[in-house]
């Protein structure tokens, strides 16, 4: 039986703002694993979703799988830890950009690092909205909010050239309004072997509403024959758009980077199966310490 | 009268000290004797001074003494340092090529030179010198060699020949005579720790290196395949619990080992296994605080900040191992609570217990794995299913048709999020629940331990590895003594039956606040005098015995 967005919904009542940017990244979500399952290229009892906290991890609450809703900033460990504990798991972190790239920023650069076979999305709305609306990591310089009422003080994070650098196998953006590309994305992120990143640009249409900024500036990477096995060209699109205002033309999205690389998992257990329930012997190891 | 020795070994760091300690307390262990290794060294690398000391004794003893019968130098701040403990009939073995003292000096750094082996191999000279003032045959030091040196095998034992052979007058200066005993694994409380939480399931550890507890890091990864478990160190200590708790939450049975900075970091964590239920164990090894503090010496700082530790109320227990033994049994069982109720559980351990070697006597087969609760199918799953005793039934991610949700937030059955009043109630109450049920199990558990004379008035009270100097001093003076082996919940009904009607309550630990004192006292009962040390360094015999004497108990 073939199974439809609807089979991944809960009962649990949504509490996003109308218009919020994060119903894409839910819909494209529940659509890549309906498809993903129906294709039989994974199984549903196999999803994970780790999330933490901010407005992106209601989604937690919202979709029908193994979920583990983590601390701000800490869903990117768990994550690591539930996919060395089974590595037959989809293993996917929904993260906030103020969570993932401030709070927790050093899980996400050594996930990236290692090569955890897992994924990350971030719901990169470039603003912490549950706190009611200040600057994070890649809002703009000059962001004027709840804290900073002079605008804020420091240029913006870029996170795509920081997963470049910090070794992730798997880069890319998307933009929540164009649902099927998005949906695309988390599919290709989770078949990835290795570790995925999607920096999916997502507005926030109460406390900064960047509908009208990203709609005419995005452009798909894939339709413009960006090739993503060269790591020198990634650096140089994820450098044409820095996470700045007005001044910048064009914003791509699609796939930045891809490559293949032993994962973490497959390293530290080398074939280990951390669910084997016998019991270890340690006369031997008595024995030498005698 | 029962025979004891008491040896230390002192020099620079990098000198093998403590490997040259592990050789000593090797050699008396074959020779039937009980031993005690305690191990100082100062946070650096390379010079500086660290010594070891090995107590041997016929009986057993898990502390050391102030005074020695022979010291071994390395270098010059050996002998000037620890003058003092020499008694009448005391010898100093030395290295005469680079030490000037009085007794047997040997030109160890020659014999090492000569053969062009490293300078490390003195202590291999020095252990066959040392065996043969002993009185002891020369096959004993070959063992002992082989069994702990891994390269150049025939050198070393050549090179303990020599040293052997260069004794002189003081061949035979003590005679030491075996003990009819056989040997016994010599266990230092991180690997005992690690052993008894391998032998209760354990299957990755997570940590990030920190005195007292990165010898535990070490010796797990040291020995992983053997054990069959994964040992991974990440960025940070808030990245070491995150992950356990992710691989706990998949099924896997976890630990983290640290100190008390680390702790800190790992607090928030703490909160979310209290929230979320998640079964984790905590190895927190003690140093002195505040901050960076002494971090290679010794502490019980943090009794009250693993109680504590953490935002909401929430079910957790603290054990409190004070040797190599209940290190081993109290990890094991740290690791069947933690899944049994599904909580935090805190190993808090000193840096004696942690960094000091103790003749063990480990019973494997009394460990068990036993089985948490777990769902057994039929309906909907409910990963908080309200039950009486507060435990939801288990499953993890990867059953069909099972959806597994843990959350910080408080939530429903489910654990989808939830704001209502009366959920929240419920919530508090299954945490309360499993807070009584925890307490229930408890009581039928040896959750304090009583040495001496328990019908005297006056009753020493300690934990941690302070038991070791307590113990023998109250049987020397027909005290009693009672060391909770569990911190929280404090086993109140074990000190009701031993504390009403004692004249002179005495609570001895190495903090500057009597935290145990004043815990027993949180607790509704008296405590009399508190005898405190916090200079960095456990406790040795003789000093309680002068501090025993100055409190007039």
């Amino acid at each position: 039986m073939s199974l439809r967005l609807e089979d991944f919904s809960t009962y649990a009542r949504n509490t996003w703002c109308p218009g919020c940017g994060n119903f894409g990244i839910e819909r494209a979500a529940k659509l890549a694993f309906a498809e993903l399952v129906n294709e039989g290229k994974i199984r549903r009892e196999n999803i994970v979703m780790v999330t933490g906290i901010g407005c992106h991890g209601k989604i937690a609450d919202y979709i029908n799988v193994n979920s583990f809703y983590s601390l701000h900033g800490r869903a990117i460990a768990p994550a690591i830890g539930i996919k060395l504990a089974n590595p037959m798991l989809e293993v996917l972190a929904f993260v906030g950009d103020g969570d993932a790239l401030g709070e927790g920023l050093e899980h996400t650069v050594f996930a990236a690092k290692r090569n955890v076979d897992m994924t990350v999305i971030v719901h990169d709305n470039r603003v912490y909205a549950l706190t009611t609306g200040q600057f994070t990591p890649t809002s703009p310089k000059g962001f004027r909010g709840g804290s900073t009422p002079r605008g804020a003080p420091e240029e913006p994070l870029n996170p795509i050239e920081l997963m470049l650098v910090s070794g992730a196998t798997f880069v890319a953006r998307a933009y929540s309004v164009n649902l099927n590309h998005t949906k695309e994305l988390v599919k290709q992120a989770v078949l990835h072997r290795g570790f995925a990143f999607i920096d999916v640009l997502q507005p926030c249409y109460t406390f900064f509403d960047t509908y009208k900024y990203y709609g005419p500036r995005v452009y798909d990477l894939q339709k413009e024959g960006h090739d993503y096995a060269d790591w020198d060209a990634a650096m140089t699109r994820a450098r044409e758009w820095n996470y700045g205002g007005e001044e910048a033309e064009r914003i791509p999205i699609g796939i930045f980077f891809k490559a293949d690389r032993p994962t973490y998992e497959e390293t530290v257990l080398a074939g280990r199966n951390l669910r084997d329930t016998s019991v270890s012997k340690i006369g031997g190891i008595l024995q030498r310490h005698t | 009268m029962v025979q004891e020795y008491s040896v230390l070994i002192g020099g620079q760091a990098g000198d093998g000290i403590r490997l040259a300690g592990n050789s000593v307390a090797r050699l008396f262990n074959r020779l039937g004797y009980w031993v005690f290794a305690y191990n100082d060294y100062q946070s650096l690398i390379r010079g500086g001074h660290n010594f070891t000391v090995v107590r041997a004794s016929g009986k057993r003893v898990q502390a050391h003494r102030n005074k020695v019968d022979i010291i071994v130098a390395f270098n010059q701040d050996t002998v000037e340092k620890h003058g003092w403990r020499l008694k009448e009939g005391s010898l100093v073995i030395f290295d005469s090529d680079s030490v000037k003292a009085e007794g047997l000096g040997l030109p160890l750094t020659g014999i090492a030179k000569k053969r062009n082996l490293p300078l490390i191999v003195r202590n291999t000279a020095a252990l066959g010198a040392l065996a043969s003032t002993l009185g002891l045959e020369f096959h004993l030091v070959e063992e002992v060699v082989r069994s702990s040196v891994r390269r150049n095998v025939e050198e070393n034992i050549a090179v303990a020949k020599e040293g052997y052979d260069m004794s002189g007058g003081y061949k035979g200066f003590l005679q030491v005579q075996a003990v009819d005993n056989p040997p016994r694994p010599i266990l230092s409380g991180n690997e005992a720790i690690g052993l008894g939480a391998v032998k209760a399931g354990l299957k990755l550890y997570v940590a990030y290196p920190m005195t007292p507890s990165t010898p535990l890091l070490h010796y797990l990864a040291g020995n992983a395949d053997e054990l069959g478990i994964a040992v991974v160190q990440p960025e940070n200590e808030i990245a070491v619990i995150g992950i356990a708790e992710g691989a706990a939450y998949a099924g896997v049975r976890t630990m983290v080992g640290t100190s008390g900075g680390g702790f800190c970091l790992m607090v928030e964590h703490l909160s979310l296994a209290g929230q979320a239920e998640i079964p984790i164990v905590i190895m927190l090894g003690e140093r002195p605080g505040p901050a960076i503090g002494l971090p290679t010496y010794h502490a019980q700082g943090e009794l009250f900040f693993p109680i504590f530790a953490g935002h909401g109320e929430f079910p957790r227990i603290v054990v409190s191992p004070g040797d190599a033994e209940e290190a081993f049994h109290l990890s094991a069982e740290a690791q069947n609570l933690a899944w049994r109720f599904q909580v935090p559980v805190i190993l808090v351990a000193d840096y004696s217990l942690l960094e000091s070697s103790f003749s063990s006597v480990l019973d494997e087969g009394r460990v068990l794995i036993e089985k948490p609760k777990t769902w057994r199918g039929g309906g909907e799953y409910k990963r908080y299913l309200l039950t009486g005793d507060g435990v939801s039934p288990l499953a993890f991610p990867g059953t069909a048709g099972v959806t597994v949700k843990v959350n910080s937030y408080e939530h429903d059955e489910y654990g989808v999020t939830t704001e209502d009043p009366v959920l929240t109630v419920r919530n508090a109450e299954k945490r309360l629940a499993k807070s009584r049920a925890i307490e229930d199990e408890l009581r039928e558990k040896e959750t304090v331990k009583t040495y001496g004379n328990m019908q005297a008035e006056t009753v020493l009270v300690t934990w941690g590895s302070t038991k070791g100097a307590v113990v023998e001093v109250a049987e020397e003076h027909g005290f009693g003594v009672l060391q909770p082996l569990y911190l929280n919940p404090f086993p109140v009904w074990e000190m009701e039956k031993h504390l009403p009607g004692r004249k002179n309550i005495v609570c001895v630990e190495a903090n500057s606040t009597g935290q145990l004192a004043r815990w027993i006292m949180f607790h509704g009962f008296r405590v009399d005098r508190t005898i405190l040390k916090y200079d960095g360094r456990a406790l040795t015999v003789d000093e309680l015995e002068e501090k025993i004497r100055e409190v007039g108990a």
